[in-house]
């Protein structure tokens, strides 16, 4: 099949962005988005142009590394795919294909579609995490937890952490990742003690990184490549006024 | 070079306890004025990184990705291992021990094993209380499965994602240390190489990967946590960043490269669909459990799999091995596959494939029963192929997936260049020829979380470390060193892409140097490869600058050296004249066609020495020895 890509180009994150237009002729159904990528770079290398930059890894669909906006959605048509788990037998011979990388102010674009997510980390440095040393854990069967508890515990954690929840929001929030680490860890008997200084001032790591505030959209759970959902936003808004009680 | 594996004296099961109390100690209060680089941030870089800041060392982690949550760790799929014994079936530190020990053929080091199976139960108790969410019961305590045809159940996981659960507990582990100021994260930072002062590795070159700056970082100690070089093959499970860069340079400042042919195929892959793949897909290995193998009996027969009758298919696992069928080990069921699909039988668009097929598992068991143990990954298979596992068969194909080979380390994880050491598996330590199912993630972890910390503590203690001024002349060197060789790599101005030729020397070694080899074969890939290295340099071609991101350099230094250690692979081989593990010289077999091991002659562990770009390496051989589990001839027969 044939296809004609639309591309963002854009040298650097202070340089002026535009779409250059490349046409791949010898596309097979069978092959990932991100490999069609691959052959137009391998073609833009044969003639000297600069390759896409783009970020990707494992390419099944777990590190969270890739993502583009394909005609306006994050991760492309499909729901519950990552970029890299997208075929083209999902597009039509002839389509003509924008892409785009993550758009949102607390994301700057490094070089084409690769945009800095260093936000996210900032955010479970802030308190993602249970405060726990090497050595000083008490058995594993020590504590039971029920099945269905730790079963939606994980439902959250499944967040690859890929940022398209953010780019996908017509206000760029991060509510859906917040939320996603906040529950997982908030539902555990493990994360009881710190839970709300946790959510508190993982809230507030959040805003201080510029994204947006959640306005029930819902636009992130159809993007999320692992169809997180926004009930977990609805817990994270409970558990943070509890914590403004609590933190004071 | 000098091998002393520094194994404790005692008995096997005190040793561990005995050499914690007999490594020296760094004060606390003098923890704080001692740093440690640590390269890569998977399960064992990471949780490294994470306890030694804990401990109080003051920690510099350097990772390619944007975030170290992005380490390949993330991708295992099945489970963890531990000798908890929750379920009572029998399990002990001994069996788990012992298991290891006959899973890697008898090539690996009892006193490593032992300790790694002691620490497991830790890990499990760490995770869990990280948060961790494995699988539980309906009575709240943790489930465990039998993996990888173990006898008993060990194996803790977390759905399809046992990896992405584990890595994410030791990504809050670090960052928690990174608020704490303890840990310097450094993303976007490749190693290209170790410096090197009075003969010991006292810090690393680095290229940021966003703008291209190289620069020197010191330190007291280097620990590398750079994981597996199996995209060597260029088709392999491995995410498409894997390399084998930090160890190989590693290597060539003097860390002694250990059973560089000791790679992992895996059996059940989706096979490759056209030239453009990137890379291969696992399958978890449980599909075996109850999918037939076969391939039509004719040679290059078309005909759709459910147009072609009984009679004309040829199960042949089941044929071959009657008592196992296809529950064969991995490494059996890997190669009678690819000999299938070599002699003519094999399917699918490029013949590189054979049928897995549910049809009678489906009849027996009804569709739901099927759909419930094995939806996911139908759903993953339909996926990416487009087509129904449960109206057609599916096809498979074995494809490289671990590396047990790596830098030689000694007990404490130190490798042959003082200072340096080695975790995870970028080391070869513990797994022998043959690694079993879900021993990777408990590997990285009992090396990360419970011995380097400490094993690294004795060699500072036992040391004095100066400071190294920026201008050192062998820092100034390793810069130098590092600018030309990235001046060169971005000055390729040939005709071919990186791609093509990393394509072609993938292909080499995966016929030469792959699951089954001969002294002929060998000797033909040695001649191919300084050929393919030649053309790489000749005719490679490099796009675009080298001071922003440009993954088309960052690929054309890590393709650099697999040549080399592809070079390295083949004459490993080529000296071990005997099959072991998963590997088959085809010298050497039973007349049943089963692999056949020489403990007289090698009983040990081949180390390579880099003796410089123009000569040989030279070999190296620690001895092993087994007091506490006899070597036996294995029979699936």
């Amino acid at each position: 099949m044939k296809v004609t890509l639309h591309v963002w180009r854009q040298e650097s994150s202070e340089a002026e962005g535009r779409f250059e237009t490349y046409a791949a002729n010898d596309v097979s159904p069978d092959m990932s988005f991100l490999e069609l990528l691959d052959v137009v770079n391998e073609g833009l290398i044969e003639s000297d142009v600069e390759p896409i930059a783009f970020e990707h890894d494992c390419r099944e669909g777990i590190c969270g590394s890739c993502g583009v906006v394909i005609d306006g959605s994050p991760h492309g048509p499909h729901e519950g795919t990552a970029t890299c788990q997208l075929h083209m037998r999902s597009f039509a011979d002839g389509d003509e294909l924008w892409i785009e990388p993550w758009r949102a102010r607390s994301f700057p674009i490094k070089k084409d579609l690769v945009v800095d997510r260093g936000a996210l980390d900032r955010i479970i440095e802030a308190g993602g995490y249970i405060s726990i040393n090497t050595g000083a854990a008490p058995d594993a069967n020590a504590i039971p937890i029920p099945k269905d508890d730790v079963d939606a515990a994980l439902d959250a954690a499944t967040c690859i952490g890929c940022g398209a929840c953010v780019a996908v929001c017509p206000n760029a929030s991060a509510m859906l990742f917040t939320s996603a680490k906040v529950a997982h860890l908030n539902m555990l008997p493990q994360g009881q003690p710190e839970r709300w200084s946790r959510v508190a001032r993982m809230v507030e790591q959040m805003e201080a990184e510029g994204f947006g505030n959640c306005t029930n959209h819902g636009a992130c759970q159809i993007a999320c490549p692992k169809e997180i959902s926004i009930d977990f936003i609805a817990w994270l808004n409970r558990d943070y006024l509890r914590a403004q009680r609590k933190v004071g | 070079m000098k091998l002393d594996a520094r194994i404790p004296d005692g008995p096997l099961t005190e040793k561990w306890e005995r050499h914690r109390f007999e490594m020296k100690l760094v004060n606390p209060a003098n923890k704080r004025k001692h740093r440690v680089i640590v390269v890569g941030t998977g399960l064992a870089g990471g949780s490294a990184a994470a306890t030694m800041g804990e401990l109080g060392y003051e920690v510099d982690a350097f990772f390619f990705h944007d975030s170290s949550r992005r380490a390949h760790s993330i991708a295992a799929q099945g489970g963890i291992n531990a000798a908890k014994n929750y379920q009572h079936d029998g399990d002990s530190v001994f069996r788990l021990f012992y298991d290891t020990i006959k899973g890697g053929d008898f090539r690996s080091r009892e006193a490593n094993v032992y300790r790694l199976a002691e620490v497991s139960n830790e890990i499990i108790d760490q995770a869990v209380a990280q948060g961790v969410p494995f699988a539980r019961e309906y009575g709240g305590l943790l489930d465990n499965r039998s993996f990888g045809g173990a006898q008993v159940s060990r194996t803790f996981y977390a759905r399809g994602q046992t990896g992405q659960q584990l890595l994410l507990g030791v990504y809050q582990a670090l960052e928690r240390q990174v608020q704490a100021g303890r840990v310097r994260t450094h993303s976007m930072h490749e190693m290209l190489d170790v410096i090197v002062v009075d003969g010991r590795a006292r810090g690393i070159v680095t290229r940021n990967l966003d703008n291209g700056e190289i620069r020197s970082w010191t330190a007291d100690a280097v620990v590398l946590g750079t994981g597996g070089y199996s995209n060597v093959f260029y088709l392999s499970t491995n995410a498409m960043k894997c390399n084998v860069t930090a160890a190989w340079r590693a290597h060539r400042r003097g860390a002694g490269f250990a059973n560089p042919c000791f790679t992992q195929i895996h059996p059940t892959a989706i096979p490759e669909s056209d030239e453009y793949q990137s890379k291969l897909t696992l399958m978890s290995e449980s599909l075996r459990n109850d999918g037939r193998i076969w391939v039509p009996k004719k040679k290059g027969d078309q005909r759709s799999p459910d147009e072609i009758p009984e009679a004309e298919r040829d199960y042949f696992l089941e044929r071959m091995y009657p008592a196992f069928g296809n529950l064969v080990p991995r490494d059996l069921a890997s190669r009678r596959a690819k000999e299938m699909c070599d002699s003519g039988h094999g399917v699918g668009p490029t013949r590189r494939g054979v049928y897995l097929d549910f049809t009678d598992p489906i009849e027996r068991l009804g569709r739901d029963a099927i759909e419930e143990r094995y939806g996911n990954l139908f759903q993953i298979y339909e996926r990416i192929t487009d087509e129904n596992p449960y109206r057609l068969p599916m096809r498979i194909y074995p494809a490289p997936h671990y590396t047990m080979g790596g830098l030689w380390v000694d007990y404490n994880l130190m490798s042959t260049l003082p200072g340096l050491h080695v975790i995870g598996e970028a080391n070869f330590s513990d797994h022998g020829a043959n690694r079993l199912g879900a021993s990777a993630l408990m590997q990285g972890l009992a090396d990360g979380y419970f011995v380097l910390p400490l094993t690294i503590g004795d060699y500072i203690a036992r040391h004095e470390f100066g400071d190294i001024p920026d201008d050192h002349p062998d820092v100034r060197r390793t810069e130098d060193e590092v600018r030309d060789r990235v001046a060169k790599l971005v000055g390729l101005d040939g005709s071919r892409t990186v791609d093509s030729i990393h394509r072609e020397l993938g292909r080499l070694l995966w016929e030469k140097c792959g699951m089954s080899r001969n002294a002929g074969g060998l000797k033909e890939a040695l001649d191919r490869i300084p050929e393919l290295r030649e053309e790489f340099w000749n005719n490679a071609k490099v796009v675009g600058s080298d001071r922003d991101i440009n993954e088309g350099l960052e690929k054309a230094g890590r393709v650099a050296d697999f040549f080399d250690l592809g070079e390295l692979m083949c004459r490993d081989a080529l000296a071990r004249e005997e099959s072991c593990g998963g590997h088959l010289r085809e010298e050497h077999q039973t007349p049943e066609g089963e692999a056949q091991r020489d403990d007289e002659r090698f009983t040990h562990v081949t180390v390579w020495e880099y003796t410089g770009p123009d000569s040989e390496a030279r070999e190296h051989r620690e001895s092993l020895s087994f007091t506490e589990v006899a070597p036996s001839q294995r029979s699936y027969k």
